[in-house]
């Protein structure tokens, strides 16, 4: 059948792409899912042409490697929303949204997912209809429910990277620690008003607990300044293209340095943070400091 | 003894960018948040020359000590 298929999709081809008719004719004809026909086109080297733009920059081999990644994006709210939609567009083939919540009005502002329509519907489950509205060869897996370490390890199970878009500093460092263990990449994004940050945290790693060294207890800047529309999108993009790079293993990552960001003076700064063996091995807070400005 | 103290994100609000500062021997970060009005609460990084520091570290001379607030939201 798989020969049939793949003669049936060449005859059909349009400049070497694959149109998306023919993707969903495949589907039916062959009584198969469109995300198995998108996983065996590209297996063969042909290019669903929805994605002919990322062609000069993301080959047909790095297409087929994003589609067969899962990504875990923990929390669909302010930077959830972007990064899920960008996700989809990129072709990242499985992604399970995590969120406890349901939109509500003062969400209209910032939420990508949120309009009025959706106003009292569970975020994670609005996730899921807007990636099958935009790209229905993603499979998403919708989580209504509270991302904790009860139910950490059976949510990532079988994730190949993890997107913090968490509004909560103490689980974050709960993310941050279950990704430790399951030796997952991790993308950490947060806001705030006019400002917001971005670092990449990779197996081993401890940026987000040195991120959070000084909290006390409660929540950040956002308490008081709220969150507009541009913030989440710009971080939420940052930490998409992180994402990317690390499934195709290319490009420089925001690793051990964090991308804080002031969108009111436009200024971006970097900031240095030591690797693990600084954290664990030495002793003394100097020392430390000294390794962490690199 | 003269430090300079860098301020970032909301923290610059009605305050300044950067200023140089007198400050007696012996005065730690946390002395310095208190006097800008700020609370241990909102205090996100603490750089001394670029190093990571806490909030009892005590400043030397010429020093450069950066602010930036706690930022969580999502």
């Amino acid at each position: 059948m798989r020969r049939t298929m793949l003669a049936c999709i060449q005859k059909q081809l349009t400049g070497g792409l694959l149109p998306w008719a023919v993707q969903s004719a495949a589907a039916e004809q062959f009584n198969c899912s469109l995300a198995a026909v998108e996983e065996f086109t590209l297996e063969n080297g042909i290019l669903p042409a929805r994605y002919q733009r990322n062609q000069n920059m993301i080959s047909t081999a790095e297409q087929l490697l994003l589609f067969r990644s899962r990504i875990a994006v923990i929390g669909c709210g302010g930077l959830g929303g972007y990064v899920i939609e960008e996700l989809a567009r990129l072709g990242v083939g499985g992604i399970v949204a995590i969120d406890p919540d349901v939109f509500e009005e003062h969400n209209l502002n910032r939420q990508l997912l949120a309009t009025p329509r959706t106003l009292g519907q569970a975020k994670a489950k609005a996730a899921l209809n807007r990636v099958n509205e935009i790209n229905p060869a993603v499979t998403v897996t919708p989580i209504i429910d509270a991302f904790c370490e009860a139910n950490g390890h059976d949510l990532l199970n079988g994730v190949t990277v993890v997107v913090d878009a968490l509004d909560c500093i103490s689980c974050r460092l709960e993310l941050a620690e279950i990704c430790t263990e399951m030796q997952i990449p991790l993308v950490h994004g947060a806001i705030g008003g006019w400002y917001g940050h971005v670092a990449t945290q990779l197996p081993g790693d401890t940026t987000v607990q040195s991120i959070y060294r000084n909290w006390v207890q409660g929540k950040g800047i956002e308490k008081e300044l709220g969150n507009p529309a541009f913030t989440p999108a710009v971080v939420a993009s940052l930490q998409v293209a992180e994402a990317c790079k690390i499934v195709l293993g290319k490009g420089e990552l925001l690793r051990r340095r964090k991308l804080s960001i002031d969108l009111l003076d436009m200024e971006i700064h970097e900031i240095l943070y030591g690797s693990t063996a600084d954290v664990i091995y030495l002793p003394t807070r100097d020392i430390e400091s000294a390794r962490a400005a690199g | 003894m003269q430090i300079t103290l860098k301020l970032f994100a909301s923290f610059r609000n009605d305050r300044f960018k950067a200023a140089q500062k007198e400050i007696p021997d012996g005065t730690d970060c946390r002395t310095i948040v208190r006097e800008l009005g700020l609370t241990e609460e909102e205090i996100g990084i603490i750089l001394v020359n670029g190093r990571h520091v806490t909030l009892d570290y005590v400043l030397n001379d010429s020093e450069t000590l950066s602010l930036f607030p706690l930022v969580g939201g999502g």
